[in-house]
């Protein structure tokens, strides 16, 4: 069954990546994508990543209260695990969520009510012309979302750390300076791009071959985010592993 | 013309379609009816290419659709409109944006001439100033007569109809079939649909296949069908008593 899915998924990706009929209205249909997913999905990074570095400067703070440790760390330790895990793979499972139960929920909807079949009636592409900008809007606005993601949790540590006064301001900007290593977003962003393929690809897949009616739409949009979260923590764990 | 050949195709263990041989020719209005689960919608798709049988071939003037892949079909496609039962707008577009699709994809008319001919399609249709409104904003004859529009926008040699009427009033009926009727004639194309609304039956079939469980039971005009003795054919076109009524005045 497993094996069934995947290569079904990998027969689709084919058809996504022919060449498309007309640029022009496939790029018109990126931007628009770009804005749903990136748009979109703004205000709730926002959120969320202030929030989670706020709450990791004070957990941090919490575990290493010893006066053989510096409080710069925090600020470090903040920055490293933002930008290695909590950034990318937090707002990936933010994503997978809000972003991929729309994608399958859209894109299953246009299924059963006959709207792919008017598209191949008229020769055009479905895949391509449905999925294939989702796809290219993900794996550009994902990243950019974490980054976004990134900043956000960082300045969030800072604003939690000063109003509890876990952290002085001064130690926590010293410490997210000190020791930075570049590779960390190079990870980062590799990460982003890959959870950004997988966010748009695999609910569009769901979407795609649902049968029935709105209750199997439902199930699919389910089903699209609970693969895409597993998919996402794997990846995860074999980008760490290769990279670091 | 387009020609079926022995099409199969089954779901499953659930044989649908049993061999069916059938031609359809250009300028005539070519019905295909038969009780729920007859084969009917299943027919139509294996002819479009949504399904594809398992056994038999369709020829769209003599050229073989069913052995020929995505792209080899297209320039076939891009001749072939389709009405959907419940019309299978894009939600997400408006009533122009539908019916200008295929012509932005294959064409490169300016947005001056592709509203030229969107305006064209609409008025043909009997529709008017509707071109901003979204599908969720029309009623179901208005949504069966922009899918029309839609379908005509590329000047079909082949149109296709599944269940032109359903969910529709009588009057409204009328009106889709006689649009059929006449766009059939105006461009000369093979035009098949699938119903089981006998006002069609009566009013517009030229040809009437009609399948019984899976397979060709009969074939004829309407005005054989009145005089046929099948009795299968009789007890699904003549089940109401008003068509009883209808068929002993007429004979």
């Amino acid at each position: 069954m497993i094996f069934h899915h995947f290569g079904s998924y990998i027969l689709l990706l084919r058809k996504v990546f022919k060449k498309p009929e007309k640029w022009k209205i496939y790029l018109k249909e990126i931007f628009h994508e770009m804005n749903e997913i990136g748009i979109g999905s703004l205000s709730l990074i926002l959120i969320i990543s202030t929030f989670i570095g706020a709450v990791m400067t004070l957990q941090i703070a919490f575990q290493l209260v010893s006066d053989l440790i510096p409080s710069t760390v925090i600020g470090q330790i903040n920055r490293d695990s933002n930008i290695l895990e909590l950034g990318p793979t937090i707002s990936g499972l933010v994503l997978m969520g809000k972003v991929g139960s729309a994608i399958s929920s859209q894109i299953g909807s246009m299924r059963v009510t006959e709207q792919i079949d008017a598209l191949e009636i008229m020769g055009i592409n479905a895949p391509g012309f449905l999925i294939l900008p989702k796809i290219l809007a993900g794996v550009i606005m994902v990243p950019v979302l974490v980054i976004i993601a990134i900043f956000c949790a960082i300045a969030g540590g800072l604003i939690g750390g000063s109003l509890s006064g876990a952290v002085a301001p001064s130690d926590y900007i010293q410490g997210i300076q000190e020791g930075f290593n570049g590779f960390t977003v190079t990870v980062a962003i590799v990460k982003a791009i890959i959870y950004g393929f997988i966010i748009t690809s695999v609910p569009a897949y769901k979407g795609f071959y649902v049968r029935g009616g709105a209750l199997e739409v439902g199930q699919a949009g389910t089903q699209a985010v609970v693969i895409g979260c597993i998919a996402i923590l794997a990846c995860d764990y074999i980008i760490t592993a290769l990279m670091l | 013309m387009i020609e079926i050949q022995n099409i199969y195709k089954s779901f499953g263990d659930n044989e649908v379609l049993k061999g069916i041989d059938a031609i359809f020719e250009p300028g005539k209005v070519n019905l295909i009816i038969g009780g729920s689960g007859s084969g009917k919608s299943t027919l139509l798709k294996c002819i479009v290419g949504l399904h594809e049988p398992d056994q038999g071939k369709v020829f769209f003037d003599q050229q073989e659709f069913t052995g020929m892949d995505f792209e080899e079909r297209i320039p076939i496609r891009k001749n072939l409109g389709m009405l959907f039962q419940n019309s299978a707008l894009f939600d997400s577009m408006t009533v122009e944006q539908n019916i200008i699709f295929a012509l932005s994809m294959f064409t490169d008319m300016s947005q001056a001439e592709k509203t030229e001919r969107a305006n064209f399609c609409l008025d043909r249709v009997n529709l008017k100033n509707v071109n901003k409104l979204y599908p969720s904003e029309l009623s179901g004859g208005m949504k069966k007569r922009v899918g029309i529009a839609r379908a005509i926008s590329m000047s079909p040699k082949y149109l296709f109809c599944d269940e032109p009427n359903s969910g529709l009033d009588p009057a409204t009926s009328i009106l889709i079939d006689e649009l059929i009727q006449e766009l059939t004639e105006e461009y000369q194309c093979t035009t098949l649909v699938v119903t089981h609304d006998m006002n069609s039956v009566m009013g517009i079939g030229d040809y009437i296949l009609f399948l019984y469980n899976g397979q060709k039971f009969w074939e004829g005009s309407n005005e054989e069908m009145l005089r046929s003795d099948v009795q299968e054919l009789n007890d699904f076109v003549f089940a109401s008593p008003l068509m009883k009524a209808a068929r002993d005045s007429i004979k």
